[in-house]
């Protein structure tokens, strides 16, 4: 489902030291990056802050094309069928939102139905059924930018599942919920999974989710792959009973040395 | 395209009918505003019978020519030079990953109907102005041409406008002056500036072919810079050759599109 080939994204990054003095630098967010997905998995996708996660998942999505390596995702090279993937894909990034922020909650799950060209009744249906299992109903009318996080998140998250993707990505999703919350969102995605075989790649510094939904896990690092296995895998790195934080900790902290 | 265009803007529409005093007042002031234009012409008339060798219903009809161009490419494309404010909020990214073109989706943004409030301004001058010119119908047919060329040509100035905040993300500035500069430039005779600058915005960014040269034929009035005749027709040209380029503009620059680090 997902095919990442010695994928590779640098920034050049012009900055000013003098008044007419400019000095260049690379930044390499991900470099030589190569994994597969197949279809119906769930992977987690760890790293450190500036890892290179954001930068992977832009990637996947056609947002940010690769300065070397392909990509290949539900059979399509993002950057140069960006809109015939987005068909296929549903993105959440847990720190922005994608809908609108001015319009209420109800008028934007409307234009996204124009936008995938989705028929009217299917869309009913799947509305109904998102906002219902989500417990969206009462903010149909609220404009998103007075939603509370959370609630806003199920909103998004309800907007990238209307054109019934085969493959989620998620940024962070469960980014600043509470205990309840994050207990209802990991319910659904480990739900959407296995009911709807969707496959699922979400990002996350909580390793609650970890434990909790993903089979596999992938850890990158200063932008390249660190560890690529199952979650008792990744424990048997590290001395029996640590914890997973300490787990992930001595991981984290042996790319440094 | 077109069809998404309209649904799109459909909505937003709708959203921004649970305001409707707002939504007037606006209106009310974008036609106000854009008025103030005609009123610094009129002034200008009063102490002088002719501007740059020009009229006054001549000189209306070049405003409003200019300005109904102007203002239908802004009504439906001006927002695509908003790309840099886009690109930081991070809704770029969000419309990225829908199934249509960041520029349709950019150019109907919050669409509303206080955007008319210019256009409406701009055809009110030119329906005055145009009874008063005895244009002869062997040279009236010009007038929906040039106009449609305009809008080609605004169009692509701000899609220019757009393509270069690809690269300048701090910069929006530059590009807002050039769209907004130029609509200024076209609202008189361009024989009121210099040589050089006709000279520019005739063969390099071919604002002269607005309302200038095509007026010019409309109007049957010789060219004060004394440049080729045939350049009264070359409206159509100038808007295919601006448009193509803005176009290839856009496509690199949304090749380099980097996004945000957060
Ligand atoms: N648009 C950009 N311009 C310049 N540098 C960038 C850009 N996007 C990302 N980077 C750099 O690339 C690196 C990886 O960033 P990325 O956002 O992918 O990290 P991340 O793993 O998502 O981190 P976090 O956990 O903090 O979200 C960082 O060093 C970042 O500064
Ligand atoms: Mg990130």
């Amino acid at each position: 489902m997902i095919e990442v080939h010695q994928a590779g994204r640098s920034f050049t990054i012009s900055r000013r030291t003098g008044l007419l003095r400019r000095e260049r630098r690379v930044v390499h967010a991900v470099r030589d990056l190569s994994f597969t997905v197949e279809a119906g998995e769930f992977v987690g996708y760890l790293g450190p802050n500036g890892a290179g996660k954001s930068t992977t998942i832009k990637m996947l999505t056609g947002i940010l094309a690769p300065t070397s390596g392909h990509i290949q995702v539900a059979g399509l090279d993002p950057t140069k069928h960006r809109t015939a993937l987005a068909r296929r894909i549903g993105v959440v990034f847990g720190q922005r939102t994608t809908l609108w922020w001015d319009l209420p909650l109800r008028d934007s799950f409307e234009l996204i139905r124009h936008l995938y060209k989705v028929d009217r009744v299917k869309h009913r249906e799947r509305l109904d059924q998102l906002t219902e299992v989500l417990g969206l109903g009462e903010f149909m009318r609220t404009p998103v930018r007075q939603l509370s996080l959370g609630q806003r998140m199920r909103g998004d998250i309800t907007a990238a599942l209307l054109h019934d993707p085969a493959v989620l990505v998620l940024d962070e999703p469960t980014i600043g919920l509470d205990v309840v919350s994050k207990a209802a969102m990991r319910g659904f995605l480990r739900d959407l999974n296995a009911e709807q075989g969707t496959t699922v790649l979400l990002t996350t510094h909580d390793l609650g989710d970890i434990e909790r939904l993903c089979r596999r896990v992938m850890v990158i690092d200063h932008g390249r792959l660190t560890f690529d296995g199952t979650v008792d895998a990744l424990r048997a790195t590290a001395p029996e009973e640590s914890s997973i934080e300490d787990v992930v900790t001595r991981l984290y902290t042996a790319a440094e040395k | 395209m077109v069809r998404t265009y309209t649904l799109l803007a459909w909505t937003w529409l709708r959203a921004g009918a649970q305001y409707p005093l707002s939504m007037a007042l606006l209106t009310i002031g974008t036609f106000v505003v854009s008025a103030l234009d005609l009123i610094a012409i009129w002034i200008i008339f009063e102490h002088t019978g002719t501007l740059g060798g020009f009229t006054l219903p001549e000189v209306m009809f070049l405003y409003g020519t200019a300005m109904v161009s102007f203002s239908l490419a802004d009504l439906l494309f001006g927002n695509v030079d908003k790309l840099s404010a886009h690109v930081r909020a991070g809704t770029f990214d969000s419309m990225l990953i829908r199934p249509v073109s960041p520029f349709v989706q950019m150019a109907v943004d919050r669409f509303a109907v206080q955007r008319l409030g210019k256009l409406v301004q701009a055809v009110v001058v030119l329906v005055i102005a145009l009874p008063q010119l005895d244009v002869p119908s062997s040279r009236v047919w010009m007038v929906p041409v040039m106009v449609f060329c305009g809008t080609v040509i605004f169009t692509a100035v701000f899609t220019l406008g757009g393509a270069l905040q690809f690269l300048l993300t701090d910069a929006p500035e530059v590009a807002n002056a050039f769209t907004y500069g130029g609509s200024a430039l076209t609202q008189y005779p361009l024989s009121v500036y210099g040589t050089d600058l006709v000279r520019g915005v005739t063969f390099v960014l071919p604002l002269a072919f607005v309302n200038w040269q095509p007026g010019l034929f409309v109007l049957g009035h010789e060219d004060p810079f004394g440049l080729p005749y045939w350049l009264r027709f070359a409206a159509p040209l100038a808007a295919l050759l601006l448009g193509a380029i803005s176009a290839l503009a856009w496509r690199a620059g949304l090749r380099r599109y980097r996004s945000t680090g957060s």
